[in-house]
């Protein structure tokens, strides 16, 4: 991303963020409620238009469907089943065998055995694997998740986790944004800090805490990190 | 684009609920709109109290009129319900069993017969405005009815006592000479009589008897015609000027269509894009997977096609029971595909527009169902400023142009069919913008 920029009207959602996703890098966007978290993984992912500044995609792809979209609510058709939903996604991103890409995406996120019921009768958790399911459909290099584990229970937390890290380490690069903060110590190789659509940090998470008096953890660096700079 | 249609129908095949009331609903409602229009408002039920005594008549001339033809008129105008005394109609006023009562005053003869009070009737009703409107209404038309059936008979009898007047004859009145000469044949009489009189003061006299005779002869001949137009002065006589006539219970046929095509098609086109924001797969949809207009296009299609297939389905129904020109089949398919493709453009303007299922179904009930009503309102029956502001509402929605296009394909009624086509054309691409301004947010 470069010089990228969004204003809705008089208000600027974003202004000058550039930074690069490397493969295999599992990069966490922070910020308070407001900095431009969502709208940043929503340009990245082609559902909006930047105002000003380039994206690029992955190496060796061109446009937004080279790189995978997780919403932060399960993006879903609740009257169809889980197989259905990740069919209709195979078909739209044109990947080149639907049944195999939907058959690996079961596996890959454990739902086998519920593939034919209604997503209306999943609970939280295996509806956002099935939405995390559809963002991988067309085995993206890039994913963008935006608060996966915003809904979830600490169990279906960890699993997410693990599950994205399995992907990380298949060299599948990953930018989430989040609130907990706990997850980007422990998850992220790298941090970016947004507030008021400006990026005040991007390194890795014990960068931010150096930042900070010894014996605070990433939580109270961040929140000293963004009160110095008047946040 | 077929992927998604076949989402849709997927979906649709599991909603058989929503499905079976998006189609039984309009035409259930159609049904009735068209059964109001075409049946004309039933009999209002009367209480009538009939005070005059048994056998009363009134005299004219020389024949006698019996005053219970008067109540026999009236029945034959309402659905009667004789009770004795007026504190009995009253109660049955109360009791809500008759709308409203009559009662024939005892003086009704004598007040008839006098020639100088006019006879008076009594009317009792009750009810809320609506009703007392509806009641007054539907009385006043059934006494109208009564009165000039009654008037007929007096009429009758009075050219009866003129005729006999000037014919001659028995008059049939009690003391009245047998074999009257009539006022007509005394001017040959006389000039008989005068032709064998001597020139003198005698001859003069009988011959300004003779043109007294004559000239009364003339003019109580012509009144007895004036009689006649004086029961019924005006007679009407109907030419439409533009168009073929369209009779009353096809043209419900045509109402009843275009409501459901209405229905059907926005409550789906709506719902089916306002479902895409709901659960949130819009935004996964545009980025670069589905275009905007190919998704629009989608919705309004699947949507105009379900309508088109009730719409159809409901001609050809009806057809079984309604006299329909089949030989206008081609006009009958182009009509309810224009009509359904605008209907179609309006829909996912709402969706677009409403951006929820719930929000959306509401404001397609609110705007459709008033634009049925203000389609059908008849020039003359509101005043030319309203008519003219309902005709700008009727014409930037498309249940009007919809209305004529089926009309003319179904009844060959005026205008013809090009210029609705045209019409429901220049709206769907309207609509069809509108839906694409609304869809430029996706959240």
């Amino acid at each position: 991303m470069r010089d990228l920029a969004k204003r809705y009207g008089e208000r600027v959602a974003l202004r000058d963020v550039s930074f690069d996703v490397l493969a295999g890098e599992l990069v966490a966007v922070v910020g308070p409620n407001g900095a431009g978290k969502t709208t940043l993984l929503s340009i990245l992912a082609g559902v909006q238009r930047a105002s000003a500044g380039e994206v690029g995609g992955p190496a060796g792809s061109k446009g937004a469907r080279a790189i995978g979209w997780v919403p932060q609510q399960p993006a879903l058709y609740s009257k169809l089943s889980v197989e259905e939903n990740l069919r209709l996604f195979a078909r739209l991103e044109r990947v080149a065998d639907p049944h195999a890409a939907v058959e690996t995406m079961l596996a890959q996120t454990e739902l086998r055995e519920r593939a034919h019921e209604l997503v209306e009768r999943l609970s939280g958790g295996n509806r956002q694997r099935v939405n995390v399911a559809l963002g991988l459909i067309a085995d993206p290099k890039l994913l963008a998740l935006d608060e996966p584990s915003s809904a979830l229970d600490p169990g279906q937390r960890a699993r997410l986790w693990e599950f994205v890290d399995r992907l990380v380490q298949g060299g599948t690069s990953v930018l989430f944004s989040t609130h907990h903060l706990g997850e980007v110590r422990r998850y992220a190789t790298r941090a970016i800090v947004l507030a008021d659509g400006e990026l005040l940090f991007d390194g890795p998470p014990r960068e931010l805490i150096a930042t900070s008096p010894p014996g605070d953890d990433f939580e109270g660096a961040f929140i000293a990190f963004l009160k110095a700079r008047g946040h | 684009m077929r992927w998604l249609l076949l989402k849709d129908l997927t979906i649709l095949r599991r909603s058989r609920v929503l499905v079976a009331v998006l189609v039984l609903y309009p035409v259930a409602i159609a049904l009735l709109i068209g059964l109001a229009i075409s049946r004309s408002p039933g009999k209002p039920r009367v209480a009538i109290v009939d005070e005059t005594p048994p056998g009363q008549t009134v005299q004219v001339g020389s024949a006698r009129v019996e005053v219970s033809r008067y109540a026999e008129q009236l029945f034959s105008q309402v659905q009667p319900s004789r009770v004795p005394t007026r504190a009995q109609a009253v109660q049955e006023i109360k009791a809500g069993k008759v709308l409203a009562a009559v009662v024939i005053p005892a003086d009704i003869a004598s007040r008839l017969a006098s020639g100088f009070e006019q006879a008076r009737l009594e009317v009792l009703y009750n009810g809320n405005a609506l009703e007392q409107s509806l009641v007054q209404s539907q009385l006043s038309s059934a006494l109208a009815q009564a009165n000039i059936g009654f008037s007929e008979q007096i009429q009758r009898a009075a050219a009866q006592a003129i005729g006999l007047l000037l014919s001659g004859g028995n008059l049939g009145v009690l003391g009245a000479p047998a074999n009257l000469v009539g006022l007509s044949q005394i001017p040959t009489k006389l000039r008989s009589v005068i032709a064998r009189q001597p020139p003198g003061p005698d001859r003069v006299a009988l011959e300004q008897v003779e043109a007294f005779a004559a000239f009364a002869a003339q003019n109580l001949s012509l009144a007895r015609n004036v009689l006649s137009t004086i029961g019924q002065p005006i007679q009407i006589q109907s030419t439409l000027i533009q168009g073929r006539r369209t009779p009353l219970n096809t043209f419900a046929v045509v109402v009843a269509v275009s409501v459901s095509l209405m229905f059907v098609c926005v409550l789906l086109a709506s719902g089916g894009v306002a479902l895409e924001r709901e659960e949130h797969a819009l935004a996964r949809l545009v980025r670069g997977l589905v275009s905007r207009e190919a998704l629009l296009a989608e919705k309004g299609a699947l949507a105009a096609g379900c309508a088109f297939a009730v719409g159809f389905a409901m001609l050809a129904g009806i057809g079984a029971f309604v006299a329909l020109d089949w030989g206008r089949v081609g006009l009958w398919l182009l009509a309810l595909a224009l009509g359904s493709i605008a209907f179609g453009a309006l829909g996912v303007a709402i969706g677009a527009l409403a951006r929820e299922v719930r929000a959306a179904s509401l404001l397609a009930f609110l705007l459709s169902l008033p634009l049925a009503f203000l389609a059908l309102v008849p020039s003359g029956s509101v005043g030319a400023a309203l008519y003219e502001a309902i005709g700008a509402i009727s014409f930037v929605f498309p249940f009007k142009a919809s209305l004529q296009a089926l009309d003319a394909a179904v009844n060959g009624a005026s205008p013809s069919i090009g210029g609705p086509l045209v019409h429901l054309l220049a709206l769907t691409i309207f609509f069809g913008a509108l839906a694409r301004v609304g869809l430029r947010r996706v959240e």
